[in-house]
């Protein structure tokens, strides 16, 4: 039987696969990289594009696509943490804008000096209700 | 029978509003378990980027990450808010808002600077209405977090970290513990800190592509990340697990008040046949 090696791709929102493969063949930004078991230990980024994995007793490479991430390998242990998003400076950039612009249209009419007393107030409202109801359950009951 | 009409409206009426909590209560548990599973599924992710984040801190003697440094002077500080969407789920927000308000008051008594990124609708408009300093925010998530929409907001405050706008950046959200027990926490996420990130056993480096520098980069990023899309998953457990318990007393609550009403009824329905009756035999006897 041919030297295996476990290879685990997870990604934030969930795990992609887990299982043994003979060889991995991983889309790195620097070019593809080909990966047998007992591989020296290399850490890499990984672009979006098909991960390609020969499994032990199947005939056919199995695909798995991978929008980027970050590869890690170890002698015995594959690890693909991937990106559940296309990812790009660009691309992140325009994302933090939008988050930044749409704050500051918020806040656009709004006074910048912090009104305590007022949300004070308004958390004490809802707190004391909240009590209240747990007082009204406790004398029901 | 004066009255009796009115009592059977607002009969119907709780009846109605019990219908709606009880629905209400038995989608927050489907949801609930869905929100559970998605946030062990996240589980594996945080833990393996964790250990490979630790290793890297560790091999890599020459590069410190800016995210890894601690500063002496602490003169602002960010501060991410995560809380729901949507209300009626008990006490939740108001708790989660609570612990947020009085570290905000503690920190500007200090004399510190506050940046503020809303994640959810109810800390975002909670934050408008106090004028806080908001940098960033994402509301209408769904009942699913996606990594994609919460992206930008949190570059925004790592952007600030990084240009040294802001030297701390905490995170306050409701932890779930069980069902029945959710707790607001707040914890620092920047700068990482040694123990929670671990140490490495023995002494090896990788082979980095295509340089440390760029893959340590992209790694603590994606830590970070992980660790806030950890936070707002669990957030989402507890607020579909704080609905449910909150459904299900309002229904048992209207259970009650029906169960009062509908003896209210009885008697003046009683009432009524009584005086009758007597009426009936006064009459009587008056005739014979």
């Amino acid at each position: 039987m041919a030297m295996t090696i476990h290879l685990d791709v997870v990604s934030a929102e969930q795990s992609i696969f887990s299982g043994l493969a003979e060889f991995v063949i991983a889309p790195a930004t620097m070019g593809e990289v080909g990966i047998y078991p007992r591989h020296a230990p290399l850490i890499t980024t990984i672009k979006p594009g098909v991960l390609r994995v020969k499994m032990p007793d199947a005939d056919q490479e199995q695909l798995i696509y991978v929008s980027g991430g970050i590869l890690e390998v170890q002698p015995g242990v594959i690890t693909l943490l991937a990106d559940t998003a296309i990812r790009g400076q660009d691309l992140d950039e325009a994302k933090a804008i939008e988050a930044k612009k749409q704050a500051e249209e918020a806040i656009k009419n709004k006074s910048t000096k912090i009104n305590y007393a007022q949300a004070q107030a308004e958390l004490s409202e809802a707190l004391a209700q909240l009590q209240t109801i747990e007082r009204l359950r406790k004398h029901t009951h | 029978m004066a009255g009796s009409k009115e009592i059977r409206t607002k009969i119907k009426s709780v009846e109605n509003t019990r219908k709606i909590t009880k629905a209400m209560e038995m989608v927050a548990a489907s949801k609930m378990r869905k929100a559970q599973e998605r946030m062990r599924a996240s589980r594996p992710y945080a833990e393996k980027i964790r250990s490979v984040a630790a290793h890297l801190s560790h091999a890599q003697a020459e590069y410190k990450h800016p995210f890894l440094i601690k500063r002496e002077v602490v003169k602002n500080i960010g501060l991410i808010v995560i809380s729901s969407d949507k209300g009626l789920c008990g006490g939740l927000n108001t708790n989660m808002l609570r612990l947020s308000f009085n570290q905000m008051k503690a920190w500007e008594s200090e004399g510190k600077g506050l940046q503020i990124s809303a994640i959810g609708n109810k800390g975002f408009g909670f934050m408008t209405r106090l004028g806080a300093n908001l940098k960033s925010h994402v509301t209408g998530l769904g009942d699913t977090p996606h990594m994609e929409n919460l992206i930008g907001a949190i570059k925004v405050m790592l952007d600030a970290y990084t240009k040294g706008e802001i030297d701390q950046l905490h995170i306050c959200y409701t932890r779930f513990i069980n069902t029945m027990k959710q707790e607001p926490v707040m914890e620092l996420l920047l700068p990482l800190s040694g123990e929670k990130i671990g140490s490495a056993e023995g002494h090896w480096d990788y082979i980095y592509e295509p340089e440390a520098k760029s893959v340590i980069d992209d790694l603590m990023v994606r830590y970070v990340e992980s660790l806030v899309y950890n936070a707002v998953a669990e957030n989402m457990a507890s607020e579909q697990s704080a609905r449910m318990v909150a459904m299900k007393s309002a229904s048992d609550n209207a259970k009650t008040v029906i169960g009062e009403l509908k003896l209210v009824y009885n008697k003046a329905r009683q009432a009524a046949i009584t005086k009758e009756i007597s009426e009936i035999v006064g009459g009587a006897a008056a005739v014979a």
